[in-house]
C-alpha cells in the first residue's frame, strides 16, 4: 500500500496544524467548572474542559499546571479559547501566553461578577469565536505536519505480540516522513529501561533518559508499600496474561518499532524543540493523564493500543484504539478503531497492520470521528507532582 | 495459514503465549516462533487461557524467565513444561 502524502487540516495562524476546530472553555481553576461549564452548555459547538486543580500550587507542581493548562490552549486541534479564572492575574497569564499563537482567545474572571454575569459575558464572545471558526476550511497539509503521540492501556500479552508492535511499524514508516511522535510511560519502561536507553540518537538523549528513569524509580521505591503488585501490572493486564512489570515493559517498547531513535527527552507537557522525530516524554503510565500532557505539549492524533480494552478519550486530541485480541474486539467493539487481531491468527502481518493503521490516522485527521470522540470520551487530567500549600 | 496455537516472540525465550480461546489438558499445540519463522511443538499439561504464558521447560525456583529474548522475572515456585506460568509462580525482580 503507498502511504497517503497528505492529510485535510486546519493551518493555524502560527503555521502549526490541527486536525480538529474546537472552541474550548477552560478553567483555570477548580472553582471555575461550573461557570466554564455553564458557558459550554449555552453554546453550542464550545467544549468545557473541567479539571481539579489551579489552586495554591507552587513550585515545579505549579509550573506544570500552567504548562498543561496554557499548552492545552495552544494545541492547534483548538481554533480558539475562552479562559475563566476566578482571579484575573492568573487568568491573564493563560491569555496571554496562548495568544502566542495568534489564535483569538479571551479571558474572564468570576471574581465581583459572579458565575451569572461572567457566564452572560464569556457566552456571548464564546458565540463570536464558535462561529468565527465555523468558517474555517481545511486545506491539504503534507504528512509532516502531523503530530503523533501513542500510549498503550489495560496492556495484556496481545498488545506486545501484535497491537504495539502494529505501532511500531507506522512509526518506522512515518518517522521517514518527517512527523514529529512521542512515547510515555517512565514506570512502564521498568525493567526494559536499558534497551529503551539504547534507543537514544545520541550520548545526551541516552543520558537524559536514564536520569529521567532512576528520578521516576526512586520516586516509587521510597513511596512503595508492596512490590505494586496490584497496580503494575494492573488487575486487567494479569487477568490478560501479563505477569511483571518487566514483561509490560518490553511489550510496551514494541509501540517505538525497530529502527526510530528518540531525539530528546521532554519534561511532562514541555513542547518538542528540535525539530521532527521521536520524543520521550516523562509521564505517568496513567492513560488520561498520559494523553492530557501529550496534548498539551502539541500532539494532535493519538494511538492508544490496548488489550483488555481501556475506553480512554480526551476532549482536544482524537485517540485512536486498536487491540489484537479478539474478545475484545467483539465484546467491546463500539471502543475499537481497528482490530488488529488477525496477527494472532497468522492472517495477518505487521505490514499490512501497520498500512491499515496509517490509514485510519490519516482517515482521523481528514475528520473521521473516532470511537472515543463518538462515544463522548473527553477525560482531561492534569499530573500533580505534590501537595498544594 | 497453519494452525497456531502459541507464539513465541524470540528463539531465546522459554515461554510461549497462547493464542487461542484456551489450551485443554494434553493438548499438542503448535507454536510460532515469531522471530525465525519456525514451529514447535509442545503439550500443554493444564488449561491456559488466551495470552497466558505456558512453560517450554521445566523450571525450578530461582530460574529465569525470558521473553522477547529478555529476562523478565524470577521463578518462585517450580514449573513442569507445558504448565501455566504466571503471577503465582513467577515475580518481578523490581520494586
Amino acid at each position: 500500500m503507498s502511504i497517503s502524502k497528505t492529510f485535510m487540516g486546519y493551518k493555524r495562524e502560527n503555521g502549526r496544524v490541527g486536525i480538529r476546530n474546537h472552541v474550548i472553555i477552560l478553567p483555570v481553576d477548580d472553582i471555575s467548572n461550573a461557570c466554564a461549564e455553564a458557558i459550554g452548555n449555552n453554546i453550542k459547538g464550545t467544549v468545557a474542559i473541567p479539571h481539579s486543580y489551579g489552586r495554591l500550587q507552587f513550585g515545579k507542581d505549579l509550573e506544570l499546571f500552567f504548562r498543561t493548562i496554557i499548552g492545552t490552549g495552544k494545541n492547534p486541534n483548538v481554533a480558539a479559547v475562552i479562559v475563566v479564572g476566578i482571579e484575573p492575574k492568573w487568568t491573564k497569564k493563560v491569555v496571554d501566553e496562548i495568544a502566542k499563537t495568534g489564535k483569538p482567545v479571551e479571558g474572564f474572571s468570576i471574581e465581583g461578577l459572579g458565575d451569572i454575569g461572567t457566564t452572560m459575558k464569556a457566552s456571548k464572545k464564546a458565540q463570536e469565536f464558535v462561529q468565527w471558526a465555523s468558517e474555517k476550511q481545511r486545506t491539504e497539509c503534507p504528512l509532516s505536519d502531523l503530530w503523533i503521540s501513542v500510549k498503550c492501556g489495560e496492556s495484556d500479552t496481545t498488545s506486545g505480540l501484535a497491537s504495539n508492535p502494529t505501532v511500531g511499524n507506522l512509526m518506522d514508516k512515518l518517522e521517514p516522513h518527517g512527523v514529529h511522535l512521542c512515547f510515555g510511560e517512565t514506570s512502564e519502561i521498568t525493567g526494559a529501561e536499558m534497551v529503551c536507553a539504547a534507543r537514544g540518537k545520541d550520548e545526551k538523549a541516552k543520558k537524559k533518559f536514564l536520569d529521567t528513569w532512576n528520578n521516576y524509580n526512586n520516586f516509587i521505591l521510597e513511596n512503595k508499600t508492596n512490590d505494586l503488585s496490584e497496580s503494575q501490572p494492573t488487575a486487567g493486564n494479569i487477568k490478560g496474561g501479563l505477569t511483571t512489570i518487566e514483561e509490560k515493559a518490553f511489550g510496551n517498547l514494541q509501540k517505538i518499532g525497530k529502527k526510530v531513535k528518540y531525539v530528546d527527552v521532554l519534561e511532562p507537557a514541555e513542547e518538542p524543540k528540535n525539530g521532527k522525530g521521536l520524543y520521550f516524554m516523562d509521564t505517568s503510565s496513567a492513560a488520561a493523564e498520559c494523553v492530557t500532557l501529550q496534548a498539551a505539549a502539541g500532539f494532535t492524533v493519538h494511538l492508544f493500543p490496548t488489550g483488555q480494552g481501556n475506553v480512554v478519550g480526551n476532549p482536544i486530541e482524537p485517540v485512536i484504539k486498536l487491540t489484537a485480541n479478539p474478545k475484545t474486539a467483539s465484546t467491546m467493539s463500539e471502543h475499537i478503531d481497528l482490530d488488529v487481531s488477525k496477527i494472532l491468527k497468522r492472517e495477518m502481518n505487521l505490514n499490512q497492520a501497520g498500512d491499515a493503521l496509517i490509514d485510519i490516522t490519516v482517515k482521523t485527521a481528514n475528520g473521521r470521528i473516532t470511537c472515543a470522540e463518538a462515544l463522548g470520551h473527553k477525560e482531561f487530567v492534569i499530573t500533580k507532582l505534590y501537595r498544594s500549600a | 495459514m497453519p494452525q497456531t496455537d502459541l507464539i513465541i516472540h524470540d528463539e531465546k525465550d522459554n515461554v510461549a503465549v497462547v493464542v487461542i480461546d484456551k489450551t485443554s489438558k494434553n493438548q499438542e499445540c503448535i507454536g510460532w516462533i515469531m522471530e525465525n519463522d519456525k514451529t514447535i511443538k509442545i503439550k500443554s499439561i493444564s488449561e491456559i487461557p488466551l495470552g497466558h504464558k505456558i512453560a517450554l521447560k521445566d523450571f525450578k525456583s530461582g530460574d529465569v524467565i525470558l521473553k522477547y529474548g529478555h529476562d523478565i522475572g524470577k521463578v518462585v515456585a517450580p514449573i513442569k513444561k507445558g504448565d501455566h506460568v504466571h503471577v503465582h509462580n513467577v515475580k518481578t525482580k523490581k520494586w
